[in-house]
């Protein structure tokens, strides 16, 4: 049977092969939808730009600053549009249509089918403006990038991406027993998205309720922080422990929720 | 292929006292229930299996028969491991299902004739390939197994094109393709043949008659299509209202539910009716066509009697057709 790990990377490789090869079945939409993922964050930009203005300040963050951190809520928009939506989004049509039992049949982990089995082009031009918009505000504020900055800023965003998935998937899973939860990725999205914003820019009440019950802080403000070379070591551990905790938490609340599965009739 | 004993020594599926029981929230109609439903769900409890037992021997090829709703898909998720059962125990090759370990989802599979695992807008060879990785087949030998299993289903070009762009016999053979594609010792099939064709459906039904054949797997089928039934099962369970009725042959279930035969003369010259009754019940009498229900036990005699003492120009004994005598006895209700 070869190696697990061999057969999960073929596996993943044939399925995004699949997966771009869907989206090129249909030429005509491929093409708007690029366009409208392009318009799309000329506009956020342009809004962003009006909203800050040259030369303020924003809870104690500077405009070059605050940029870093609309750069990386920009960048997780673009993973976001290219891993998280397009896998996280079908786990409520499984559910309902009981197209379920195909990935809870296959010998291998349903968790890791769901989440990773699709990808899409649409976050690529996000995630490449995100990226841009981090190093050049940083030059702007005038941080110089070394090596270890890098290191942090990586792992960060790394855990900020998992925390973000786990969070998704955990809302997700609640359509096992309520096959609907559209409405409540809807709101978690709408949530998350005040990281658009330096944490510090909210009233100290709601930056509690971002850091500890939503933990939108660890999201972008934190990965901001250690791009700009203020990230403390216990932030880092801490954001590092949230991230997992939230792996933890979203497996076994899964593995949990399964045993619930009652499967769509036929 | 004979029908097991429940003294074999090795069954590959072993139900023993396999219930479930589901939670459904009820609803009154119109808009005072629907806002009642909102703010105070009720639910109640729905046995959907209630203490089902069986055995199957390996390479045994066994129906199971019901009408909708009788339980027949819930004891196939339970044994696929796809949900727990509430009550009893399940065991497939050797596996507890519900588990799902790799191991045994390696050894079975699950068609559903109403749901499809294949990607709509692509060539099956591409949803194909992604199951050869997941099961872990070889380039060579997955080219290997389409081939063969392509031949035995009769597709060819189709595999190529676009599953939308396939007739529905077309798809579900390509989804039995895909099924099969790991060789899985154990097949449970839910309707696999629903809404084909007569042509597709004797297709789909001679392959996987070769299939049972090549590779000796066990088959458990469901099926609304009587003919699917008596052309691929010398065993049936009949399972009605969650509970095991039948376990044994189609031939004992036919006499179990139909004690009696028909009898059809066709007589030289009109007979009062009186004295046809001292042979079996009349069933019908127009002209000289007369129909007779006969007990099993007296039949021998009742027609050396009848060739012997009436003007006979032609005597047919036949069952009456199977579905029809399922379907009536679930119409009344008399099986509970």
């Amino acid at each position: 049977m070869g190696n697990p790990l061999g057969r999960y990377l073929l596996t993943l490789s044939r399925l995004w092969g699949t997966s771009l090869a869907m989206q090129f079945e249909y030429q005509a939409n491929l093409v708007l939808e690029v366009v409208a993922a392009i318009a799309n964050l000329l506009g956020s930009l342009l809004l962003l730009s009006l909203f800050y203005g040259e030369g303020r300040a924003l809870g104690g963050w500077s405009w070059p600053q605050a940029l870093v951190v609309l750069g990386v809520y920009t960048l997780l928009e673009g993973i976001t549009s290219t891993w998280l939506r397009p896998n996280l989004s079908t786990i409520v049509g499984h559910v309902q249509q009981g197209t379920l039992d195909f990935v809870l049949l296959k010998p291998i982990d349903s968790q890791f089918w769901l989440s990773t089995s699709r990808i899409s082009l649409m976050g690529l031009p996000e995630i490449a403006t995100g990226l841009g918009l981090m190093i050049w505000a940083a030059g702007q504020a005038g941080i110089r990038i070394t090596p270890w900055l890098l290191i942090q800023t990586l792992l960060m965003l790394v855990a900020s991406g998992l925390l973000l998935y786990s969070l998704w998937f955990l809302v997700s899973t609640t359509s096992i027993w309520f096959v609907k939860t559209w409405n409540a990725t809807e709101v978690l999205r709408a949530a998350l998205s005040s990281g658009r914003y330096p944490i510090s820019a909210f009233p100290t009440a709601v930056r509690r309720f971002f850091t500890i019950v939503l933990p939108v802080a660890f999201l972008t403000t934190v990965p901001a922080e250690a791009m700009l070379g203020r990230l403390t070591l216990p932030w880092l551990l801490l954001s590092l422990m949230v991230a997992c905790i939230g792996l933890a938490l979203s497996r076994a609340f899964w593995q949990f929720a399964l045993r619930f599965y009652t499967s769509a009739s036929s | 292929m004979a029908p097991s004993s429940s003294t074999s020594p090795s069954p590959i599926i072993r139900a023993d006292g396999l219930s479930k029981t589901y939670r459904v929230a009820t609803k009154d109609p119109g808009l005072a229930g629907t806002l009642r439903h909102f703010l105070q769900r009720r639910y109640k409890d729905v046995a959907a299996v209630r203490d089902v037992s069986f055995q199957i021997q390996p390479g045994e090829m066994v129906g199971f028969l019901g009408p909708n709703g009788a339980g027949k898909t819930t004891t196939l998720k339970m044994l696929t491991g796809l949900i727990h059962p509430s009550a009893g125990k399940a065991l497939v090759a050797g596996y507890t299902p519900h588990r799902r370990q790799a191991n045994f989802l390696r050894r079975i599979t699950l068609v559903m004739g109403q749901k499809q695992q294949l990607l709509w807008d692509l060539p099956a060879l591409d949803s194909l390939r992604v199951n050869a990785a997941v099961y872990g087949i070889d380039e060579v030998e997955s080219r290997h197994r389409i081939h063969d299993l392509a031949e035995m289903l009769d597709l060819g070009a189709e595999l190529k094109r676009p599953l939308r762009k396939l007739s529905l016999g077309q798809r579900m053979k390509t989804e039995l393709l895909a099924a099969l594609l790991h060789r899985p010792e154990v097949l449970f099939l839910d309707e696999p043949t629903l809404g084909l064709d007569v042509n597709a459906q004797a297709r789909v039904r001679s392959f996987l008659a070769d299939y049972n054949q090549r590779f000796g797997a066990t088959v458990l089928l469901t099926s609304h299509y009587m003919a699917d039934i008596t052309a691929l099962c010398p065993r049936v369970l009949l399972i009605h209202e969650g509970r095991l009725f039948h376990d044994g042959s189609l031939d004992a279930l036919t006499q179990r539910l139909a004690p009696c035969r028909e009898v059809r003369l066709e007589l030289a010259e009109p007979w009062p009716l009186e004295s046809l009754r001292a042979y079996g019940e009349v069933e019908s009498c127009e002209g000289m066509v007369v129909h007779l229900l006969i007990r099993r036990d007296a039949l021998t005699a009742a027609v050396s009697r009848l060739l012997a003492e009436l003007p006979v120009r032609d005597l047919e004994v036949r069952d009456p057709p199977i579905e029809e005598l399922i379907g009536s006895l679930f119409v009344q209700g008399t099986l509970s």
